[in-house]
């Protein structure tokens, strides 16, 4: 089974939220960037499937430079290879543009199953992996928490809000959003990473990008409820907190 | 036109639909208001054309009776194509997440997901919406020819501001759809074993985030929740772990609760978490990180290290 798996690479969660000057973007130069912690689970069931079916697993990600981090860390967990389409308005880019910018150098490829985390940790419009479906030709399936491979087909379960599932078969290929803790993650071993070096990168320059959606601004939330701040030591914080939700809140 | 897409489940129309249309009207400024509904039976009809909407418009076709993306855009791709709305509103459901970016891709319309505000014109709209996990909230401007989709995030409108009014007219449109065109096969949706515990009925909450950092360290929180005589829950990913069992799980994948008294420790506040818990009446939260989105939701914030702050409040109950 020949599958991709499309990741992305995100702020670290650590990472301390500052805008551009413009006030349209995040101040790049500032952030330090990880794997997107769904697409982490999209890449382990790839290469859990791969080695239940045998194939390869190709990892896509559409970014600039920087983004190239994330793809060899796919490749020391496992991935065959890669294809990193290349454009610095990547960065900052709609679900829609990415899913295009994407499926140009998807097209030719010819998977049979194409995954993809729930959203992204940045943005987080959760659009680029069904609209990838829909570039692809592909059917899709999303916040899937179980795949079963059948002979062209894939039974899935998908995930409904409150505790609810269901099954639902479709023809390969086909492309599957897959839910965080569908899996237990595996993690780069040295001598993965060592391998990882001389796995092929495929660059891809994109045509011209067409935004969807422009960001007019970006900025820290301003606090809708007026949040009581305790401060003081521990022991301090601790007995003001306990007053006030005594003779206050009349929570205890 | 303002197009809202109602959703149904198990034979009643979502609340957030409803919050949906609550939406439509405060942004209308004399611009008609429609309500879609694919695959409805009558008593929602009735129900939907009270809602003060100018009209319903209802389709059936024997391949909408249960839910599938390829179905639901290829009827959606018609229906706007007939009613040619300038704005369509959705709730930012698990089931919208599933058919609408390709809707969207299908139409090469702009798309706006996950949306907490909307302002302006139907001419040039300004929607606001969370990005990097709610420490930044975006104004974004849809790009491009319409019609502009926009998902709205639950539970931001309250579906009680809903004006209804007389009775709208249901006018019925009909789609075009082969059994080919749907290549999903769904099966009947079901529960796991029933859930062991119900968390909607618990009066105080103890929950837990990443914060916590490791599966023995849920002892520190236990003893918290034994103090304030309250259950133990978690944010998702400490379930993802495996470290409590998911029916403790609270959020849009899990349950959601109004207690007298929720306590967050180590949640950094993920609109997912959010929306199962904003309702409690007295949020408290202690995070090391003072920039956290939770204590935009919370009635009390402690910034520090849970681990010394949570047993200096065990040992501030057990004296008081």
């Amino acid at each position: 089974m020949k599958i991709a798996v499309c990741v992305k690479q995100v702020p670290t969660r650590e990472w301390q939220p500052r805008v551009n000057e413009a006030g349209t973007w995040i101040r790049e130069q500032d952030a330090s960037f990880e794997l997107n912690e769904p697409d982490a689970y999209a890449l382990e069931e790839g290469l859990r499937l791969r080695e239940a079916h045998g194939g390869e697993v190709v990892v896509c990600a559409a970014g600039p430079a920087r983004v190239q981090q994330v793809l060899r860390e796919a490749l020391a967990r496992g991935a065959d290879r890669a294809i990193h389409v290349e454009d610095a308005a990547l960065a900052s880019a709609d679900g829609l543009a990415t899913a295009r910018a994407l499926a140009q150098a998807m097209a030719g490829e010819a998977f049979d199953l194409v995954l993809t985390g729930l959203q992204s940790d940045d943005q987080g419009h959760g659009v680029t992996g069904v609209a990838l479906a829909e570039y692809l030709g592909m059917p899709h399936s999303t916040i899937i928490m179980e795949v079963a491979v059948q002979e062209d087909s894939l039974r899935v379960k998908r995930e409904l809000e409150g505790g609810w599932f269901q099954w639902v078969t479709m023809p390969l290929p086909a492309l599957l959003t897959i839910q965080s803790g569908i899996n237990q993650l595996r993690y780069a071993t040295l001598k993965g990473i060592m391998a990882a070096k001389k796995k092929e990168i495929r660059r891809v320059a994109p045509a011209a990008l067409v935004p969807a959606i422009e960001i007019a601004s970006l900025a820290v939330p301003t606090r809708s409820k007026q949040t009581q701040m305790i401060a003081g030591s521990p022991s301090e914080a601790a007995t003001e907190l306990v007053r006030r939700l005594r003779d206050e809140a009349r929570a205890l | 036109m303002i197009l809202i897409i109602a959703e149904h489940q198990r034979g009643s129309i979502t609340r957030a639909t409803w919050e949906a249309v609550a939406s439509a009207q405060v942004l209308a400024a004399g611009e008609p208001i429609g309500i879609a509904v694919l695959g409805a039976n009558a008593p929602l009809l009735a129900e939907l054309s009270a809602a003060g909407v100018g009209e319903v418009l209802s389709v059936e076709h024997p391949l909408l009776e249960s839910y599938t993306s390829d179905g639901w855009v290829r009827a959606l791709q018609q229906v706007l194509a007939q009613a040619t709305p300038r704005l369509v509103l959705l709730p930012h459901s698990y089931q919208t997440r599933d058919f609408v970016p390709r809707l969207a891709a299908r139409l090469d319309a702009p798309l706006v997901t996950d949306a907490v505000g909307l302002e302006g014109t139907l001419d040039a709209l300004v929607i606001t919406r969370p990005m990097f996990q709610g420490k930044l909230v975006a104004r974004v401007k849809p790009v491009g020819p319409g019609p502009v989709l926009v998902s709205l995030q639950i539970g931001v409108v309250r579906a009680e501001t809903l004006q209804r009014s007389s009775v709208a007219p249901v006018r019925s449109l009909s789609v075009a759809l082969e059994p080919s065109d749907i290549r999903q096969r769904p099966e009947p949706p079901f529960q796991e074993a029933k859930q062991a515990v119900d968390l909607s009925q618990a009066e105080r909450i103890v929950s837990v985030g990443r914060g916590i950092k490791t599966r023995e360290n849920l002892a520190v929180a236990e003893r918290l929740a034994v103090a304030l005589r309250a259950e133990l829950a978690a944010s998702r990913p400490i379930c993802d772990n495996g470290w409590l069992p998911m029916d403790r799980q609270i959020g849009s994948s899990g349950q959601t609760v109004a207690p007298r008294l929720y306590v967050a420790l180590g949640i950094s506040g993920a609109i997912q978490h959010l929306v199962g818990m904003k309702g409690a009446r007295t949020i408290v939260a202690i995070n090391k990180d003072a920039d956290a989105p939770i204590f935009e939701v919370a009635d009390y914030g402690i910034v520090g290290d849970l681990f010394e702050v949570v047993p200096a409040i065990v040992s501030a109950l057990q004296q008081s």
